[in-house]
């Protein structure tokens, strides 16, 4: 892996621009009679990287489908950088473009080659030159350290690997914000590292990242804040060394302690 | 054994080729309608997937040789739709025909289709979202090209399906194989060598193409 900025000159680009990038405004959603999301308040800064964390079932997935609209909610208001998300349409599909989303399943395109899948995105929704985006896309995957990978298809690498298109599959968007979703927890240990490399590399260069994640080195290194959630709110907020070393609430307490016994 | 068959009097060749031009028109017709109504029927928009529904249940469900008549006596005799082909009688029938087969064989084709979309894992499908494309994007982009290979065997059967169903259009006069079978059966004694001459037209348009399409499976299967 180079150590070749991830994306462009984002601190220079951030200055002039308003400090708060994503914010959620007293968002409620349901699930039936689940209320899966309760109250939920929380601003990302531009630049910022925040850690979320929390017990399996508290509302961190859909805390972050909601910022992209995978899921929608019942009431509150989502901006992003100063817009508030639209209902389905043009206006919708532009909002996501600018929101990258790391998944889980990693989700490649099974039929398209790791360099198409790269590309998709900025050409059939950013409509940019054929020829600019393969560069571009080419980089990228040298970048996340699989660019000889880049005419197989998604199933010939491994786990970790794919991760790593994945990001930058999201990264070629040339997103504002970028949200994982447990990147690292489909994969096998020996492949965790280098997928968390590419994500400090990017916390680094000033990428704003919303992290859902039970790996406590990275959200010690990388995080300027952690956000734990229980029960669909959110119960604490603090710098990773306040969370870490000393949870104020009970719940944090409690699931800290269980997190690190194994 | 067969030496009844007198091509000059019997256009055994034309027969089948009708039959082939049927089938050709039918299923293409069929996999673009059966396309769209798979489309619908998986779309986000509650008026489109009823629409779809209800379409597949009715006409699934309904006998071709019903629809057939239908488009026949009622689009053409009685709502005087000639289909583009004022005049030509012969032309009318056909195209009045291609589209029952097209009307009836495109559920089969939206059916097939729903079952490949559902092998489409759903992750991919959101991914494609959170990119920013289009519901019709993912869907032409993401989803119904892998659909489209996972559902190829089956189609195969559904086009097989096809090229035996348009005997039926011989209930509206399109001079297609059965109609000329008919005709032969009137006329001549050989009632067994006749069928079995055109079951064996049948099984060399039918063969080739369930062998085709099989290794067309195998081969552009997607790895997960
Ligand atoms: N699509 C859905 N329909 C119904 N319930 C759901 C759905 N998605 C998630 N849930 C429920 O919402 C709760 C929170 O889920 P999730 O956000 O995935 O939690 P986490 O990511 O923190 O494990 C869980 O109880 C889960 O079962
Ligand atoms: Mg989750």
């Amino acid at each position: 892996m180079s150590n070749v900025p991830l994306t462009k000159d984002a601190a220079e680009e951030a200055a002039p621009l308003a400090e708060d990038l994503v914010v959620l405004d007293s968002v409620n959603k349901h699930f039936g009679a689940l209320h899966v999301l309760q109250d939920i308040n929380l601003t990302i800064k531009r630049g910022e990287v925040v850690v979320v964390i929390g017990p399996s079932g508290s509302g961190k997935s859909t805390l972050c489908r909601t910022i992209n609209r995978l899921e929608t909610i019942d009431d509150g208001s989502i901006t992003i950088d100063g817009d508030s998300l639209p209902d389905e349409g043009r206006g919708l599909a532009r909002l996501r473009a600018d929101v990258g989303m790391v998944f889980q399943s990693f989700n490649l395109f099974a039929h398209k080659t790791v360099l198409e899948n790269v590309m998709l995105g900025p050409i059939k929704v950013r409509r940019q030159n054929k020829d600019e985006v393969q560069a571009r896309a080419r980089k990228l995957l040298d970048r996340v350290g699989v660019g000889s990978q880049a005419d197989k298809y998604p199933a010939q690498l491994s786990g970790g690997q794919q991760q790593r298109v994945a990001i930058a599959r999201a990264l070629a968007m040339e997103p504002k914000v970028m949200l994982f979703d447990e990147p690292t927890s489909a994969l096998d240990p020996e492949m965790i590292n280098e997928v968390l490399e590419v994500m400090q590399q990017l916390a680094r260069e000033g990428m704003t990242m919303v992290v859902v994640t039970h790996e406590m080195g990275f959200a010690r290194s990388a995080a300027d804040r952690v956000v734990f959630m229980a029960d669909g709110r959110i119960v604490e907020e603090a710098t990773p060394h306040q969370f870490f070393d000393n949870p104020r609430s009970d719940r944090a307490k409690d699931f800290l302690s269980k997190i690190l016994k194994h | 054994m067969f030496d009844f068959l007198d091509l000059e009097q019997y256009d055994l060749f034309g027969a089948f080729w009708t039959t082939v031009q049927l089938t050709v028109f039918s299923a293409i017709g069929s996999l673009i309608w059966g396309t769209i109504l798979a489309g619908m029927r998986v779309s986000p928009v509650p008026i489109m997937r009823s629409f779809g529904t209800a379409y597949v249940h009715i006409f699934r469900n309904t006998p071709l040789t019903l629809i057939i008549v239908f488009c026949s006596l009622g689009l053409y005799q009685t709502l005087g739709m000639t289909m583009f082909a004022e005049g030509n009688v012969d032309t009318i029938g056909f195209r009045l025909a291609v589209l029952g087969f097209i009307a009836y064989t495109s559920t089969f084709v939206c059916e097939a289709l729903r079952s490949g979309i559902n092998t489409v894992p759903v992750g991919q499908a959101e991914a494609a979202r959170a990119l920013g494309l289009s519901f019709t994007q993912v869907l032409r982009i993401v989803v119904l090209p892998q659909a489209f290979r996972s559902v190829v065997a089956p189609l195969a059967n559904v086009l097989i399906a096809l090229t035996k169903n348009t005997t039926v259009a011989a209930a509206i006069s399109v001079a297609e194989a059965a109609a000329l079978m008919r005709t032969m059966i009137e006329n001549e004694a050989n009632l067994i060598p006749i069928a079995l001459l055109f079951a064996i037209g049948f099984i060399i348009l039918t063969l080739p193409t369930g062998l085709l399409l099989g290794w067309l499976a195998k081969r552009v299967a997607v790895k997960r």
